[in-house]
């Protein structure tokens, strides 16, 4: 069993380098700025820890610091055609869907852009239709 | 050049008078709103006064609210949501009549959050009484010790939540003090609908403050909190019951 | 005395099988009402923001006062030393652990996020007494696992003893706690007493012990065993003191509130103008719950099993009703916002909170109880819970066989 443990944590320090190679993974679309606000090889790995560590510090210290602020994850990656971060082309649905991890942000977050988002990276596409204001 | 001794003392002076006024300056600093990174102290505690002789039979502080927070009815009136309401109190001897505006109390000793099993219902430092939801397992126990009736259960689905006020079916939920306002040196949506629309009615701001607004005119008359007996110590204080 | 005896129960009969069926087709429905209160939310119930706790509670904390109660059959045979009751030690844990597991899972099923339970179970505010409940209630089904263990394994015998002092302490610590869920509240005039608690405790042990009579009975008939007199007497005598006791309770918790002007209010509704909620406290918590069956227990007619049968089902009606009147009459009378004023408003404020139990929450109620017997029924047939015969020759400590008619004439 130690043997197999070994090599499942070998594998997964061997994804660490590229997800997305051999054409396996998810199609995420990215529609804004060059860069998250954490490397995207740490995000991929920890995203939920930021999550969640940030949630009891908004929710009990008050503070909403943007760079890790939910709200401002979504509306840095909503979808500009559906302006939502769900559904089929969504940004987080489209890892979530892929990998059956079931997340219940949404049940009480919207997963919306904000119409009046600030502190945001700028949209990458051209100001086409679809595209938000 | 070395100076002479009027000279020090004319320095000394004007450092002494610097660091007597650099506190008063450091006191404005506080008075506005907190930075985003930091954590919220007990130094403020944030409390509302509201005069309800001058409510009638406004209540734009009930639809600034619920439009603020996105709190929508279904029709269904048992089971919709209210985060605050307008009650009317009749003296059952003499037959006056006034109404009021309920919502929250923002108690200094919540029942709410004595009772709550996980610690979701929980006071914030600077008295805000809250509801985390992320841990609310939805157990209304804490409806059921709220002695003003101020929460209200999701008992549906709910979409196009505001952006800055999550809410979710199955968790509890009731007036935040417009917290997402109040950390950003904003006031209370109800507040303001009440100052620009209403009949300025409402007064909110710093309880610890001597020199705030709410404090100043809660020192300059009679305000009581409902249901006194139960020592709860409101954050809500109301003039005129 | 002999040796208790216990055995497995047969469990091969169309009767067996039709009463699994039953109790199963009960489940199912529990099941689909819980799964269809948390696909919709609430609103397809009678609960309502005024009515917080409804149906699914009434029955939730009526099974787990029960449970609770239903060990002290086997309490007073451990802690006691009774040895009247020893034959009924295993099927008195037994019965415990079921009724507080049906319990349990309607209270569950019913949250806002059932989904969260382990959250429930890993966040802690220990000033709350239902945080401090869940731990006594997972914590009671260890307990009693070991203490059937000492009672069912003959090396184990001895400690039977101890252990069942542990659940006996365990239990009144248990039961204190769910009537203060009730009794902490200062915010509703029909709770905020320190009664409750003492009151739960005399409850359990009524509604347990009854519980356990209508299975034991049935349990006994049905499996063609014996159940003597003395042991009948014995129960059905322990139950009219118990419905007794309660019957103290409420009349001085009532008795209280009526010397006390501001509580005026609700005993008025509760005791004249509550309407479903006053004939269930007269009619069925206080004609049907308490009075027939102390009439039944206490005179010539607890001679007869079935009317024993009868009281026994009457004091679990009677416990629900009054569950029913704590639970929701205590929530549907409005709350004094300022004294001496009438209030009302868009939140139904000063009003009494209409509220009838829908058929998600009764299905879900009814499904805790069937499940409740269902895993009793089928533990009986796995392990040796019931014993092989409670007749007076086999139980009664104090047996002796009739003396010969006739005595050789002395000499």
């Amino acid at each position: 069993m130690a043997a197999g443990l070994f090599a499942v944590t070998l594998a997964q320090a061997a994804d660490v380098s590229g997800a997305k190679s051999k054409g396996i993974g998810p199609t995420v679309k990215i529609h804004r700025g060059e860069q998250c606000v954490e490397p995207t090889e740490d995000m991929r790995r920890n995203h939920m820890k930021y999550i969640l560590h940030q949630r009891d510090k908004t929710m009990h210290q008050g503070i909403r610091t943007a760079k890790h602020s939910f709200k401002n994850c979504v509306d840095c990656h909503a979808d500009p055609k559906t302006n939502s971060v769900q559904g089929q082309d969504g940004f987080c649905s489209s890892c979530h869907e892929y990998a059956s991890v079931k997340i219940d942000c949404f049940s009480c977050h919207t997963d919306k852009r904000d119409k009046n988002a600030v502190a945001v990276a700028p949209f990458k596409g051209t100001a086409a239709k679809g595209a938000p204001p | 050049m070395s100076l002479n001794r009027r000279e020090f003392i004319g320095i000394g002076g004007a450092a002494v008078a610097g660091m007597a006024l650099a506190p008063g300056l450091r006191l404005i600093d506080l008075a506005q709103a907190r930075s985003p990174d930091e954590t919220v102290t007990s130094l403020k505690r944030w409390g509302l006064l509201i005069d309800i002789d001058k409510c009638q039979d406004c209540n734009v502080c009930v639809t600034a609210c619920h439009e603020e927070n996105g709190v929508v009815g279904h029709g269904r009136p048992a089971t919709d949501p209210q985060w605050i309401r307008k009650v009317t109190i009749k003296d059952k001897q003499t037959g006056y009549v006034q109404t009021l505006p309920l919502m929250c109390q923002h108690c200094e000793s919540p029942p709410c959050v004595d009772v709550c099993p996980t610690g979701a219902s929980f006071k914030r430092a600077d008295g805000i009484v809250l509801v985390d939801k992320h841990i609310c397992i939805g157990c209304r126990y804490c409806m059921m010790a709220c002695p003003y009736k101020a929460r209200s259960f999701v008992h549906e689905d709910t979409t196009d939540q505001k952006p800055h006020a999550p809410r979710g079916k199955g968790t509890v939920e009731s007036c935040t003090l417009c917290v997402h306002r109040v950390d950003a040196g904003k006031i209370p949506a109800c507040v303001e609908a009440c100052t620009q629309d209403g009949n300025q009615a409402m007064v909110f701001g710093d309880l610890k403050d001597r020199n705030s607004d709410v404090s100043k005119n809660l020192a300059s008359g009679l305000s009581v909190q409902l249901r006194p007996d139960l020592n709860l110590n409101t954050g809500v204080r109301y003039r005129g019951i | 005395m002999a040796q208790a005896h216990f055995d497995t129960i047969e469990g091969r009969g169309p009767g067996f099988y039709l009463l699994l069926a039953i109790l199963g087709a009960f489940i199912v429905a529990g099941v689909l009402a819980a799964l269809y209160m948390e696909h919709n939310g609430h609103w397809v119930t009678g609960m309502s923001n005024q009515i917080v706790w409804g149906t699914p509670h009434v029955f939730a904390v009526f099974l787990i006062v029960a449970a609770s109660g239903a060990l002290n059959v086997a309490s007073i045979a451990s802690v006691f030393g009774r040895q009247l009751y020893k034959p009924l030690t295993r099927l008195s844990g037994l019965l415990s652990i079921t009724l507080l597991a049906g319990g349990l899972i309607v209270l569950v099923l019913d949250l806002g996020r059932p989904d969260r339970l382990i959250e429930a179970m890993t966040y802690y505010n220990f000033k709350s007494i239902f945080a401090l409940n869940i731990i006594l209630y997972v914590g009671f089904f260890a307990v009693v696992a070991v203490y059937l263990w000492m009672m069912m394994e003959r090396r184990m015998n001895d400690y039977t003893k101890p252990v069942g002092m542990f659940a006996f302490i365990w239990r009144l610590t248990l039961t204190t706690g769910t009537g203060s869920i009730f009794g902490f509240l200062v915010a509703r005039d029909a709770y905020d007493t320190a009664v409750l608690a003492p009151m739960f405790i005399i409850m359990s042990f009524s509604y347990g012990l009854a519980i356990f009579m209508v299975v034991l009975m049935a349990a006994m008939r049905w499996t063609g065993r014996e159940l003597g007199d003395a042991v009948f007497g014995r129960l059905r005598n322990l139950l009219g003191v118990f419905v007794a006791a309660v019957l103290y309770f409420v009349v001085v918790h009532h008795l209280t509130n009526l010397y006390i002007t501001q509580r005026h209010g609700i005993e008025g509704f509760i005791l004249l103008h509550g309407g479903q909620f006053t004939q269930m406290f007269w009619i069925g918590q206080i004609i049907l719950g308490s009075v027939i069956p102390l009439v039944i227990l206490f005179s010539r007619l607890g001679k007869s099993r079935a009317m024993v049968m009868l009281a026994s089902l009457l004091v679990t009606m009677g416990g629900v009703a009054q569950m029913y009147v704590t639970i929701i009459g205590g929530q549907a009378y409005p709350m004094p916002l300022v004294p001496g004023k009438e209030a009302s408003s868009s939140f139904f404020d000063g009003v009494v909170a209409s509220y009838a139990p829908s058929l998600p929450e009764i299905g879900l109620g009814l499904g805790g109880i069937a499940l409740a017997l269902a895993m009793t029924v089928v533990a009986l047939k796995v392990l040796p819970f019931l014993p092989k015969s409670l007749s007076d020759a086999d139980a009664d400590p104090h047996f002796k066989a009739e003396p010969a008619k006739s005595e050789p004439a002395a000499a």
